[in-house]
């Protein structure tokens, strides 16, 4: 393990440097910020009293400088720590699950900041995330890692549209039906759903498969839809969680992300049954033997 | 039971503790009163055994913190096998007969003892001088401090020293700027238990050190040195190590309840171990 000419770890040759002399600055997920310093006194820990000034400047917390940690908001503690960790002038920036910690609310700001600064800062930042949408927001790569195994990598946009594995599928937030594929007469793939029904797909694909669907490829309606939709899922509506201006609806196994107006229109109450429509273009199918693990994905993000 | 008849219960027993522990340490300032017991602090026995207290605990405090600080470090912040043992036999001495402490220290000091050969060799002969109370005061009062301490620096949050060693601060540097102001507050509350408790030290004394005015007589040897032969000094003794007790009682209430950083001692998200760079 290297950062350019700088090797940290190399078993072969015996190289294992002390946390101290590896030049990374790490983000812890708690911040851990000294209870017993003022704000000041935390970044003079790292780069001394004459570093520590511009710094608290350029993360606008100068006038935080004689509080201690205790009095600090959850968006002012992450400034105070990130001015920290580059007081030491570290060549590249490690956070550990950066917002996990915070409420929903706080998160989406903290989040928003993070991404300004890591961006603003010029520096190689690795950020690790059990969080698909924190991944996608603050990473212009995504790693993903299963049990130290890196399945995928790519940008946000690539794992969302393809995905490796049903594994990564599911870490974005996907649909996952699980099913036995063979090849039909007209050049689609049938699958035969363990659960019951029938969907089709352009993918090819024989024997057992995962059925990959992103919740905004599905539509939801009260009738069968007359359109150009191959796979049809009819079941009762179990939940309707409003996300900003879409709407997260159920229908049976399946998740779709519809706007608000037209769950409006619909009128859909939970318990009313609907029918859940997707084309065969948007149905990935994939090989079950990656199969999904029960704890949950780990997503590594890189900026 | 009626109700109001079982809170007279619980009121009694309470109103029968409090009378038979506070009884006699009134008695010993109602016994003397208070003109005897300055005249006989002023006596010469009562001084000696005044200085001889203060000299030997003075230097066992010191002993106690240097090593016990250092000490109690490791075993709060490493993981080795032989640990548990470690805390086992540094907590021994509280459970210990100080009596069977003193005969210990002399089969492993004295003359016949374990070390006393190789001891001969150097010209030492602790048994029966002011270094052995020192030593009788180290071996039954050390256990206190080491016990708070290691708990003190346990309170903190790993995660600090990690981040410490991630700002690039060497272990050394680690412990001092952040783990020991940290636990300072458990490190004085348990410095001043083992104060307490070597001032009170006889048992292991007596057997190791002897009771010789001047040179081995601490305060409470003093007591029973004089309670037969002047019992208005012994009470008069007796009513200064009351007094200093209850101030040492005192200081440990506001010392442990004294914290610098309001209830920030360690971070509210802390998860064990989530954290460590050096994994």
């Amino acid at each position: 393990m290297a950062l350019g000419e700088e090797v940290w770890l190399d078993s072969a040759a015996g190289i294992d440097l002390p946390p101290e002399r590896r030049a990374v600055g790490y983000l812890f997920q708690s911040h851990a910020l000294f209870p017993h310093l003022t704000v000041e006194g935390n970044v003079a820990f790292a780069g001394g009293r004459e570093a520590a000034g511009p710094l608290l400047r350029r993360f606008g917390i100068a006038h935080l400088a004689g509080v201690r940690p205790g009095q600090l908001s959850g968006g002012e503690r992450q400034r105070a720590a990130l001015a920290r960790a580059l007081a030491r002038r570290p060549k590249a920036l490690l956070l550990d699950e950066p917002t996990a910690a915070l409420d929903a609310e706080t998160r989406a700001n903290v989040r928003a900041e993070l991404a300004g600064l890591t961006a603003e800062l010029g520096l190689p930042a690795l950020i690790v995330t059990h969080d698909f949408a924190e991944a996608a927001a603050l990473g212009g790569t995504v790693g993903v890692l299963v049990r130290g195994e890196l399945r995928q990598l790519g940008t946000p946009a690539e794992l969302v549209a393809r995905p490796a594995d049903p594994f990564v599928a599911r870490l974005t937030g996907a649909n996952i039906l699980l099913g036995v594929a063979r090849p039909a007469a007209d050049g689609l793939t049938e699958v035969v759903l363990d659960a019951g029904g029938l969907l089709r797909s352009t993918d090819a694909a024989t024997g057992p498969v995962a059925v990959v669907v992103q919740p905004w490829d599905v539509s939801v309606g009260r009738a069968e839809p007359d359109d150009s939709a191959l796979n049809r899922i009819t079941g009762p509506v179990g939940s309707l969680y409003p996300l900003g201006n879409r709407v997260r609806v159920t229908v049976g196994p399946l998740a779709a992300e519809i706007t608000a107006a037209s769950a409006e229109r619909l009128g859909l109450r939970p318990g009313d049954r609907a029918t859940a429509s997707f084309k065969a273009t948007g149905t990935r199918l994939m090989g079950r033997s990656a199969v999904m693990s029960p704890d949950g994905p780990r997503g590594e993000a890189a900026s | 039971m009626r109700r109001g008849a079982f809170t007279a219960l619980l009121v009694g027993a309470l109103a029968l503790a409090l009378f038979f522990l506070a009884l006699p340490l009134i008695a010993i300032f109602a016994e003397a009163g208070p003109a005897a017991i300055v005249r006989q602090l002023g006596s010469a026995s009562a001084r000696d055994a005044i200085v001889v207290s203060l000299e030997t605990n003075l230097i066992a405090q010191a002993v106690i913190l240097a090593v016990g600080t250092p000490a109690a470090y490791l075993l709060a912040t490493r993981r080795f096998r032989g640990r548990t043992l470690a805390l086992t036999l540094l907590e021994l001495p509280l459970v210990l007969p100080p009596a069977v402490a003193g005969v210990g220290l002399l089969a492993a000091f004295g003359s016949q003892g374990l070390l006393g050969g190789s001891l001969d060799v150097l010209g030492l002969r602790l048994p029966f001088t002011q270094t052995a109370v020192v030593l009788a005061v180290i071996f039954v009062a050390s256990p206190f401090y080491l016990r708070q301490a290691v708990a003190a620096f346990e309170a903190v949050d790993p995660d600090l020293l990690a981040a410490a060693r991630t700002l690039g601060a060497r272990p050394a540097r680690a412990f001092g700027r952040i783990a020991l102001p940290l636990a300072l507050g458990g490190l004085g509350a348990g410095a001043t238990l083992a104060f307490a408790r070597g001032l009170g030290e006889f048992g292991a004394t007596i057997i190791f050190a002897g009771s010789f005015p001047g040179r081995t007589q601490t305060l409470p040897l003093a007591i029973y040195a004089e309670f037969d032969r002047d019992f208005t000094t012994a009470l008069a003794i007796g009513a200064l190590l009351v007094a200093v007790s209850a101030a040492i009682l005192l200081t440990t209430r506001l010392v442990t309840r004294w914290s610098p950083f309001g209830s920030t001692w360690t971070s509210p998200s802390a998860t064990s171990g989530s954290a460590s760079p050096s994994r």
